[in-house]
């Protein structure tokens, strides 16, 4: 059984008739080709794959694409605005927020669904708010700065 | 600037690609035309292979191939070992690319499927049938050194026989270890202790994985690979799968972590580049996590017994231990070096020990090969020599820093010899501990520590002073060891007409963020802007040959090479600055990217106008090639050892077992900082894979082989909220060997902090009389140690 | 990591849903599908048909109706976590939707997807059981209620039928002197409760008649009613009786939580829950613990 699905993947509409059993994550990587998402696991646990399903942070590897039939999905590819990088991006980048860097897209995406729900965490929030997200390179610690440095510059500007 | 760029902690150029998504990774690699590989790997852990039927895969939606090992059988050469450790009875038993008659781990491959699509690929190995006639596994070392054990290999390549799973046995020894046991039996103390150094997966978060594409018409072959060191997997890859190693190019393109994992060649990627010769078409395979737990290297698995002599006053006169390694089903590419001369030789630490001996026995076992783990043999020399201290200061009634105080070899700045005949290049122990412990408020600790626990929750303070040996080393060494290479590092530095700068370099960085660091170097030494820096890596087509990342030598060696490289650049551009100015050589001068007659700094040529007068070559002193180009090949003279001294803080919970890290503060020399930001993240990252040792992680295996901690679900990996901030200090000793003054860093927090963990968490129960857990400190185990300790 | 092929339908309503399931006998719900991807992917489950029910409207939202708390069964954990409504109403439960597994998964997992689901190492079910839940099941014959009491039948096993369908979860909104709370024991590589603890609370004025006989008798403020229940202990989450009983007409102290939390699994039988990360005896011998800090947490919001 095939099934259509529309999935708007920064920005940009991918219509397909996919298997029902294709996962987000795969729809995102090979159909709409944004390969910034990447899979760091197979049990929902390592966060590598987190987007946000309009506006909402999601694990795409446990996400069937027919769920997300009809939604905005924003991938790391999608979160700058043209040249001009995305607070988040900015603060990994000034805070040596990432080393190899496989983590990072979901990381950022993480960080960016703590400053949606929180706007001015705490360090403790911070980490707990980033408990879904592994990371083997930088033992959080900049990703912590980096993300305390990104709700700063936010609440800079207000 | 441009002198002070080495040392300031500039943002890393390899971040916008990171942050922005745009990287390629080996899973993000397609290519017209290609298909997908899956393996089967053997689903017991110890069996003979009775059957395969492969037909209802083969008939499978979308799939173009499926091989066995009948297949590749004379196709594809045994892996091969690349550590021929020396006077050992190494035994190296036959490793296929793919089992055709027994399965000796549950990551042998048993067949690969290549089909159209992944999922088809994936769907149509749950369709081969095997029969299987079960053999007995053993996955425990000592279990598998023991009489009884089931027997994973008869035979080794040579036909030798191989008795008792043992893989090698190797000593090192040096000072009358049994006078000093004697001696101590009679009028000192003997601390015994028998330490597990569990098996750990390394989880670098990219899993492994290759894409093959093969070339009929020419013959030549580009593999894309998850490596540390392409050029080591070129030399392995023409070996196994008999492509020239002039028409093979290995890449490695953006790689995702490694700590170890990614060093080793794996049968599953010459099993791709099979497929992709046979099929001429490419092959991507990737590993899942899961498969990455039953199938890439593990670390560590060592079961140790270790005996200190030492004087009633503290002072350490012998230290004698034997170790059996677990070596998986198979020695791993550089597998045999790492229990050996990477743990053996570091036995005496920082401390004056004037005897020693230690026997390891490298043990086949039915698990995963084990490998390289950051840190690699070291951490396991670190823990055993810390973990001594603080029994010998506890049976002494002694503060566990004093006893370090009285063992310490003193300050030294250019070589020094210890037993294990290492000659260390420069350090200063007592400085390193003494400033750790007026930083951290140690004694402040101690006295809140007498107070008593509050809540049920028990303080502890845990100390770990370390050195590592790194930078991987002189070549002659090398060969003396018995690695089948050599350990140097090259760079080629061309600067282009415009000033701009391209580096070809034999490193393969994966995460360390070199590619920065280097254009440091490069800026640091000729004047121009890191940013007009290129480090061009990993590449085999691109660059010269490199031995690869890996032992913290990439600064350390890699870094070296470029060094010497660019100065040779800015020697050259001198005299040819010296000609345009119609001076003579010896009266220029040098600074910040400019050459001026001495005395005469207004009147200068810069690096860019000599760079295009050098590509030009308009108008060159007699003599003088054109262009601004040089090349290296740097073998370093010794080897690098940082060293450092580490705090952890704990709270024991008593009443459930849970133990929480409160504090935890790092100090490290490792010379001179290229990037003060980046050696940051370097230790804060090493240290917490130290810590997860202690605390969480562990490989564990059932009767059957099977592993239990098959995935993320089982395996506790560190998480952010489960940690305190790592407070992070210097000092700075330059090696006194290196071009640059620098050392390593990559591992050194891993090889300090798991030693510091544990003595403070033995240090937090010793009130309640616990003397002894097994890592990781699950809140079970220690629970039941201090139930134990209750009861006796 | 790739599920088993399967057909898939979408549902729009309870009665399409319900009509779904009579023309797919085997098929699963699909909801949040945070508990059924992960089963599919590891081809632990590969069922000919999936029915997605995650768009049905009528399925979400919380709503607060005199005394009872209605939870649709499509709510997520993000959003129970986050409703002033459950934190006011049913604090245990906010507070156990906020530990589940992490922010994504959270946003996306839903408390009917959960509870039918029935891990024994998950939280809401445990919570339910202390806050007295109800749970309104469609089936081929209409909807019924089913009391949390006996929902639970074992290991991933519940009074669910092939062709039911959890709607919603409905709770008794918390009176002015009860308190409840949820302590839990994470493993720390799946999240998932090692032991999970809810209790509910109520105080009262203790003495009963005798402070009435008794002029300048203290009137202290003592448990008149408590509701206590643990997951991963056993195969299915439990309603701690013992602990209960030794908590009625006590005041409302650490010496009482102690010696009450004491008192757990005493009553529970010997198929202790335990794996290679905790064995059962751990798991027994920790839990008064986790009782005891369950017991001064739901005290100190009691009103």
């Amino acid at each position: 059984m095939k099934v259509p699905v529309s999935i708007t993947v920064n920005g940009r509409r991918h219509e397909h008739e996919v298997e029902p059993r294709l996962l987000l994550v795969h729809f995102i990587r090979v159909l709409a080709e944004q390969t910034g998402t990447k899979i760091g696991c197979d049990t929902s646990q390592c966060g590598a794959c987190t987007v946000l399903i309009d506006g909402v942070a999601a694990k795409s590897c446990t996400t069937l694409a027919v769920q997300a039939d009809g939604a905005e999905v924003t991938t790391i590819e999608g979160l700058a605005d043209g040249e001009q990088l995305h607070p988040l991006q900015e603060s990994f980048w000034n805070k040596h927020g990432l080393q190899c860097g496989f983590c990072t897209p979901g990381m950022i995406l993480a960080a960016h669904e703590l400053l949606r729900t929180n706007a001015s965490p705490s360090e403790a929030e911070i980490r707990h708010g980033l408990e879904g997200n592994l990371c083997r390179c930088t033992g959080y610690q900049n990703i912590v700065r980096a993300v305390q440095d990104a709700a700063g510059a936010a609440a800079d500007r207000k | 600037m441009s002198t002070r760029i080495f040392g300031s902690g500039i943002r890393r150029r390899e971040d916008p690609r990171l942050i922005t998504g745009s990287a390629t990774y080996t899973a993000d690699i397609r290519l017209p035309g290609m298909a997908h590989a899956a393996m089967l790997r053997s689903s017991h852990a110890h069996a003979r292979i009775t059957r395969i039927d492969t037909s209802a895969a083969a008939a499978a939606p979308g799939v173009v191939a499926v091989y066995t090992g009948t297949d590749t059988e004379g196709a594809l050469q045994p892996m091969p070992c690349a550590w021929l450790l020396p006077d050992a009875g190494l035994k190296i038993a036959p490793y296929p690319c793919i089992a055709k008659d027994v399965v000796r781990y549950t990551g042998d491959i048993v067949a690969v499927v290549v089909a159209e699509r992944l999922h088809q690929a994936h769907d149509a190995v749950e369709l081969i049938e095997v029969d299987y006639e079960p053999l007995p596994a053993v996955t425990d070392p000592e279990q598998a050194a023991g009489a009884d054990a089931p027997q994973l290999h008869a035979k080794d390549l040579n036909g030798d026989a191989i008795e008792g799973n043992q893989a090698f046995h190797w000593t090192v020894a040096g000072g009358d270890v049994d006078a000093a046991f004697a001696a101590a039996e009679a009028d000192g103390v003997v601390i015994k202790e028998r330490i597990l150094q569990q098996r750990l997966i390394p989880n670098a978060m990219e899993t492994r994985g290759a894409v093959a594409q093969y070339n009929r018409a020419s013959g030549e072959l580009t593999l894309w690979n998850t490596t540390q060191n392409p050029h080591i997997v070129r030399f392995l890859c023409s070996v196994v799968t008999g492509v020239p190693e002039d028409k093979l190019r290995v890449i490695a393109p953006e790689v995702g972590g490694g700590f170890g994992s990614k060093i080793a060649a794996y049968p599953a990627d010459f099993v791709t580049v099979f497929c992709s010769k046979m099929l001429g078409r490419p092959i991507r395979w990737t590993e899942t996590r899961s498969e990455n737990y039953q199938a890439t290297t593990h670390g560590r698995d060592h079961v140790q017994d270790v005996e200190l002599a030492a004087t009633k006053d503290g002072k350490i006169t012998g230290l004698r231990c034997t170790v059996r390694a677990g070596m998986g089903a198979y020695l791993s590419t550089a597998a045999p070096g790492i229990p050996t001369i990477l743990h053996g030789l570091m036995l005496s630490g920082c401390y004056d020990i004037p005897a020693l001996k230690e026997d390891v026995y490298g043990v086949y076992t039915n698990g995963v090969p084990v490998e390289a783990y950051r840190g690699a043999g070291r951490p396991e020399a670190t823990f055993m020599l810390e973990r001594l201290i603080d029994m010998l200061a506890h049976k002494l009634d002694l503060d566990p820093a004093d006893v370090r105080r009285r063992n310490f070899i003193p300050k030294f700045d250019n070589g020094h010899e210890v037993v294990t005949t290492l000659n260390y290049d420069s350090g200063d122990y007592p400085g390193a501990l003494a400033k750790l412990l007026e930083h951290t408020g140690y004694q402040a600790l101690r006295e809140k520590q007498k107070a008593g626990p509050a809540n049920g929750r028990y303080l502890g303070l845990g100390l770990s002073s370390y050195v590592e040996i790194c930078g991987l080393g002189p070549s002659q060494v090398a060969g003396a060891i018995g690695f089948q290479g050599g350990l140097w590092e090259s760079a080629i530095v061309r600067v282009h007409p415009t000033g701009k700068v391209h580096v070809f370099i034999g490193a393969s960085p994966h995460g360390q963020g070199e590619e920065t660091t280097f254009a440091q170097i490069v800026a640091s030494e000729i004047g121009v802007d890191a940013g007009d820096v290129k480090i061009v890596h990993g590449d085999t087509d691109a660059t010269p040959m490199g031995w690869g990342t890996y032992g913290s030598r990439t600064t350390a060696v890699g870094g070296a090479a470029l060094a010497v490289a660019v100065r040779k650049i800015r020697d050259k551009a001198k005299v040819l600055a010296a000609h345009l100015l119609e001076a003579s050589v010896e009266d220029m001068e040098y600074e910040d990217g400019r050459f001026f007659v001495k005395g005469s700094p207004d009147k200068a040529k810069t690096i860019q106008d000599v760079a295009l007068m050098a590509n030009v070559a308009w108008d060159l002193p007699e003599g003088m090639e054109a262009g601004l180009e040089a090349s290296t090949f740097y073998d370093p003279p010794n080897f690098v050892f940082p060293y450092g001294a580490h705090l952890a803080v704990v709270e024991v919970d008593a009443a459930t077992g849970h133990v929480e890290l409160t504090g935890y503060t790092a100090l490290d020399d490792c010379g001179p900082q290229i990037n003060p930001v980046i050696v940051e993240g370097q230790v804060h990252g090493g240290v917490v894979q130290g810590i997860g040792q202690a605390l969480w992680e562990g490989a564990a295996y059932d009767e059957s082989g099977q592993l239990v901690t098959g995935s993320l679900l089982d395996y506790a990996l560190p998480r952010a909220d489960g940690l305190p901030p790592i407070d992070v200090i210097s000092t700075v000793t330059p090696s006194p060997h290196h071009p640059l003054g620098v050392k390593g860093i990559g591992e050194a927090g891993t090889i300090a902090s798991t030693a510091a963990v544990y003595n403070a968490v033995m240090d937090a129960l010793r009130p309640l009389g616990v003397t002894r857990v097994d890592m990781p400190f699950t809140p079970e185990r220690v629970w039941r140690a201090i139930q134990e300790a209750k009861g006796s | 990591m790739f599920a088993a092929d399967f057909d898939y339908y979408r549902a729009d309503s309870v009665a399409a849903a319900g009509r779904l399931l009579a023309e797919h006998p085997g098929a699963k719900l699909l909801a949040g599908g945070h508990s059924l991807i992960p089963l599919l992917k590891l081809r632990l489950s590969a069922p000919a048909a999936v029915i997605d029910i995650g768009r049905i409207a009528e399925l979400r939202g919380i709503s607060v109706d005199g005394g009872t708390l209605r939870i649709g069964a499509l709510t997520t954990h993000a959003e129970i976590a986050a409703s002033a409504d459950v934190q006011r109403h049913a604090r245990a439960l906010a507070e156990a939707a906020g530990q589940i597994g992490d922010p994504a998964v959270r946003n996306r997992g839903t408390i009917g997807g959960n509870i039918a689901h029935a891990d024994p190492a998950s939280d809401l079910p445990t919570v339910l059981q202390a806050l007295g839940a109800t749970l309104d099941i469609a089936g081929p014959h209409g909807e019924r209620p089913v009391g949390i009491d006996g929902f639970f039948q074992g290991v991933m096993t519940t009074a669910l039928a092939a062709d039911d369908l959890l709607t919603a979860i409905r709770i008794p909104t918390a009176g002015q002197s009860q308190g409840s709370a949820y302590v839990k024991f994470p493993h720390p590589a799946s999240r998932y409760a090692v032991i999970g603890v809810a209790a509910s609370l109520t105080s009262g004025t203790g003495g009963g008649w005798r402070t009435v006989l008794t002029p300048g008798a203290s009137r202290e403020t003592v448990c008149s009613n408590a509701s206590v229940a643990i997951g991963g202990l056993v195969p299915a989450p439990a309603r701690c009786g013992a602990v209960e009983q030794a908590l009625a007409g006590k005041p409302l102290s650490d010496e009482t939580f102690a010696e009450a939390a004491a008192a757990v699994g005493g009553d529970l039988g010997d198929d202790l829950l335990g794996d290679v990360f905790a064995s059962g005896e751990y798991r027994k011998a920790v839990a008064p613990v986790y009782v005891r800090r369950a017991l001064a947490a739901a005290a100190s919001r009691v009103g």
